[in-house]
C-alpha cells in the first residue's frame, strides 16, 4: 500500500535577499516524484538543496514556479509533509515521548492517536527511552527520536535533510539500513538531501545531482538495482562513478 | 600505593568504608572551645545573655560531635552525609564568632554602640522578638504580593517584546532608557501616584522586580533557535502554540536568572520604602533602631533580613530546579 504523495515541482528558482542583491539560489527546478518514490537530491554544500526542502515544507514560498502535491498548490506547512532536519532539534525540555507527540499535541488530536506515539518510538527502537530526554541521548539516538517525531504525522511526503550527516560512520550505516525499512513498509515519498553519494545510490529509486548555487539539475540517475542493496554492488559501483565524474572528482573514485 | 587504594580495591566499590570527618570533628570541638570562651573569660562591661550564648555554642557543638559520630553507624551515615562538605565553614564560623566575642564582649576593641556583641544581638532576639516578628510579617506582606506583581508583568512584558517586533520596536529604547535607574528614583512619582504609601511601596518593590525579569524573559524569548519554530510549525502548530509550547519553555532559563535578579532588586528597595513612609517592616525596624542608636537592633535586623533573602533565593532555586530538570549542569545557588 502505498500512501505517498505524488509531489510536482514546476520551475522553481528561489533567491534570498540580502542587503542590496538578491543571491540566486535555486535555478528553473523542475522534476516530478511519483507517490512512494525515494528520491535523492545530491549537490555540493551550500547549493540550495536544503532550500528545496524547505519550500517543499511549505516554509517558504519559491520566488517562482510552483510546488504541487497531489495536483494541489502547495501554500504553506502542513504536517503531511514534514522534516527531519539535519540537528536532531529535539525539544530539550521535553522527553523522548514528549517530542513525538509534538504534531499531534500541536493540532489538538493527541488523544486519539496516542497509540500511534508508542507505535513511531518502538518502530525507531526507542521504546525503552520514552522517559529519556535529549541530553541523556546518543547521536543516533537523538536522530531516530526525530525520525520518530516525523513518522507519528504519518507524513505522505517525508523530507531528510542529511539526517545522517553528523553521526559517526558506524550509526550511519545501521540507520541508512533502517531508513531503507521503514520506507519500504510506509512507502511515503521520501526526498533525502545529502553529498554522500553512496547514501544516495543505497537508499534512492532516483538520483537528481545538483550543480553549484544556483542549484539546476544537472543529471536525473535512475537507480534500478533490487533491495536491500549492497554498496559492492557492481550496478551500485558503476553509478557512483558515474556521478562522481558529474561532480568533477572522477579520480576519488 | 597507599592503604587507601589497597581497601578501595579490597572493597571492590561496594561498600564505602566508614568515612572520617575530620572537619566535623574539629568544629564540634571549636564550638564547644568558643562556649568555653565565652562562659569562662568575664565579660569587659555587663552584657546579658552571655550564659545563654555559651549554652547555644555548647548545644551546636555537641550536635556536631555527635553527628561526626553517627557517621560511622551505617543506618545513620546517609542521612548526615550532606553535612559533611559544611565541615570547614561549620569550624570557620565558630572562630569568628570566638573573635567577634574577644573583639567586643571580652577586651572591648572595638567602639561601642557602633558593634554590638554576639550576645547582644542574642538579647534581641529574647526580648524583642514580638517586635521584630511582627516587623517580618509586614515586609513578607508587602515585598511578596510586590514582587510577584512585577515578575508576572514583567513576564508578560518581556513574552510580548520577544514575540511581536511591533512591541518590540516601541518597549525596547523605552526599557533601554529606563531599566538601569534604581526604583528607588520613581520615589516621589510613586507618592504621588498612589494615595497610600503601601500602594507606592507596592508599586516601586514590582518596578524593581519588573526590569530584570522583562529583559531577561525578552532575550530568552528572542533568542529561542528559529529551528524549534520551523519543526513545530511543519508539524501543523498555530501561533498559540509557538508561544506556549516553544517560546515559553525555551526561555524559562533565562526567565529564572531575571527572577532572581529581581528578588534581590525587590529586598533592597523594601528597605528603602518602608524606611520612607511606611511604619512598619524590617526596614522601619532598622531605622528606629538606628535612631536609638540600638544597633544590636538593628544588626539583629539585618541578620534577619539577610536570611529572608537567602531563604527566598533557595525557594525560587528549588522550584527552578524542579521545573527546569530536563537542563543539564544547572549552575547551583
Amino acid at each position: 500500500m502505498v500512501k505517498g504523495a505524488r509531489l510536482e515541482v514546476r520551475g522553481v528558482s528561489h533567491a534570498f535577499a540580502l542587503e542590496k542583491r538578491a543571491l540566486p539560489v535555486l535555478e528553473n527546478i523542475e522534476f516530478t516524484a511519483e507517490p512512494g518514490e525515494f528520491l535523492a537530491l545530491l549537490g555540493p554544500s551550500g547549493c540550495g538543496k536544503s532550500t528545496l526542502l524547505r519550500l517543499v515544507a511549505g516554509l517558504e514560498p519559491p520566488t517562482k514556479g510552483r510546488l504541487l502535491v497531489d495536483g494541489e498548490e502547495i501554500t504553506g506547512t502542513d504536517p503531511s509533509r514534514t522534516i527531519m532536519f539535519q540537528d536532531p532539534t529535539l525539544f530539550p525540555w521535553r522527553t523522548v515521548r514528549g517530542n513525538a507527540q509534538l504534531g499531534p499535541e500541536a493540532r489538538g488530536t493527541l488523544k486519539a492517536n496516542a497509540g500511534r506515539v508508542e507505535e513511531a518510538l518502538s518502530l525507531v527502537g526507542l521504546a525503552g527511552f520514552a522517559e529519556a530526554y535529549p541530553h541523556q541521548l546518543s547521536g543516533g539516538m537523538a536522530q531516530r527520536a526525530a525520525l520518530a517525531r516525523a513518522l507519528v504525522n504519518e507524513p505522505r511526503v517525508l523530507m531528510l535533510d542529511e539526517p545522517l550527516g553528523k553521526l559517526d560512520s558506524l550509526t550511519r550505516l545501521v540507520m541508512q539500513r533502517e531508513i531503507a525499512t521503514l520506507w519500504e513498509r510506509e512507502r511515503f515519498t521520501a526526498l533525502l538531501v545529502t553529498h554522500d553519494v553512496e547514501e544516495a545510490l543505497l537508499l534512492a529509486d532516483r538520483v537528481l545531482v545538483l550543480s553549484d548555487r544556483p542549484a539546476r539539475i544537472r543529471a536525473d540517475i535512475r537507480v534500478d538495482r533490487p533491495r536491500p542493496r549492497r554498496r559492492d554492488d557492481a550496478g551500485i559501483v558503476a553509478l557512483r562513478e558515474e556521478i562522481l565524474a558529474l561532480l568533477g572528482l572522477a579520480e576519488a573514485a | 600505593m597507599s592503604a587507601t587504594t589497597l581497601a578501595v580495591g579490597a572493597a571492590g566499590g561496594r561498600t564505602v568504608p566508614a568515612p572520617v570527618w575530620p572537619s566535623v570533628w574539629a568544629a564540634g570541638f571549636a564550638w564547644i572551645g568558643a562556649a568555653a570562651l565565652v562562659f569562662f573569660w568575664p565579660d569587659a562591661d555587663d552584657l546579658g545573655r552571655t550564659d545563654l550564648l555559651a549554652a547555644l555554642a555548647v548545644g551546636i557543638g555537641g550536635a556536631l560531635l555527635f553527628l561526626a559520630l553517627s557517621a560511622g553507624i551505617p543506618a545513620l551515615a546517609p542521612r548526615v552525609a550532606p553535612l559533611r562538605a559544611a565541615g570547614p565553614w561549620l569550624l570557620a564560623l565558630a572562630l569568628a564568632l570566638a573573635v567577634w566575642e574577644l573583639a567586643t564582649a571580652k577586651l572591648d576593641l572595638l567602639p561601642r554602640p557602633f558593634f554590638a556583641a554576639p550576645q547582644s544581638l542574642l538579647e534581641v532576639f529574647t526580648d524583642d522578638w514580638p517586635r521584630l516578628g511582627e516587623s517580618v510579617l509586614h515586609s513578607l506582606l508587602l515585598v511578596v504580593p510586590g514582587y510577584a506583581l512585577g515578575a508576572v508583568v514583567g513576564f508578560l512584558f518581556g513574552l510580548a517584546m520577544g514575540w511581536s517586533r511591533l512591541v518590540g520596536y516601541w518597549a525596547h529604547p523605552v526599557v533601554r532608557l529606563i531599566g538601569p535607574l534604581p526604583a528607588t528614583a520613581w520615589l516621589p512619582v510613586a507618592f504621588f501616584a498612589f494615595s497610600s504609601s503601601r500602594g507606592a511601596s507596592t508599586f516601586l518593590i514590582a518596578l524593581a522586580s519588573f526590569f530584570p525579569v522583562a529583559v531577561l524573559t525578552w532575550s530568552g524569548v528572542s533568542s529561542v533557535s528559529k529551528a524549534y519554530y520551523d519543526v513545530a510549525r511543519t508539524m501543523g502548530a498555530s501561533p498559540w502554540f509557538l508561544v506556549r509550547k516553544v517560546a515559553i519553555p525555551a526561555a524559562m532559563p533565562s526567565v529564572f536568572v531575571g527572577l532572581f535578579m529581581g528578588l534581590g532588586a525587590s529586598f533592597s528597595v523594601l528597605v528603602v520604602a518602608e524606611m520612607m513612609g511606611v511604619k512598619a517592616g524590617l526596614g522601619w525596624y532598622m531605622q528606629w533602631a538606628q535612631g536609638w542608636a540600638a544597633y544590636a537592633n538593628m544588626y539583629a535586623a539585618l541578620l534577619v533580613m539577610a536570611l529572608m533573602c537567602s531563604g527566598a533565593v533557595t525557594l525560587l532555586f528549588r522550584f527552578r530546579d524542579r521545573l527546569l530538570s530536563w537542563q543539564k549542569g544547572l549552575v547551583r545557588w
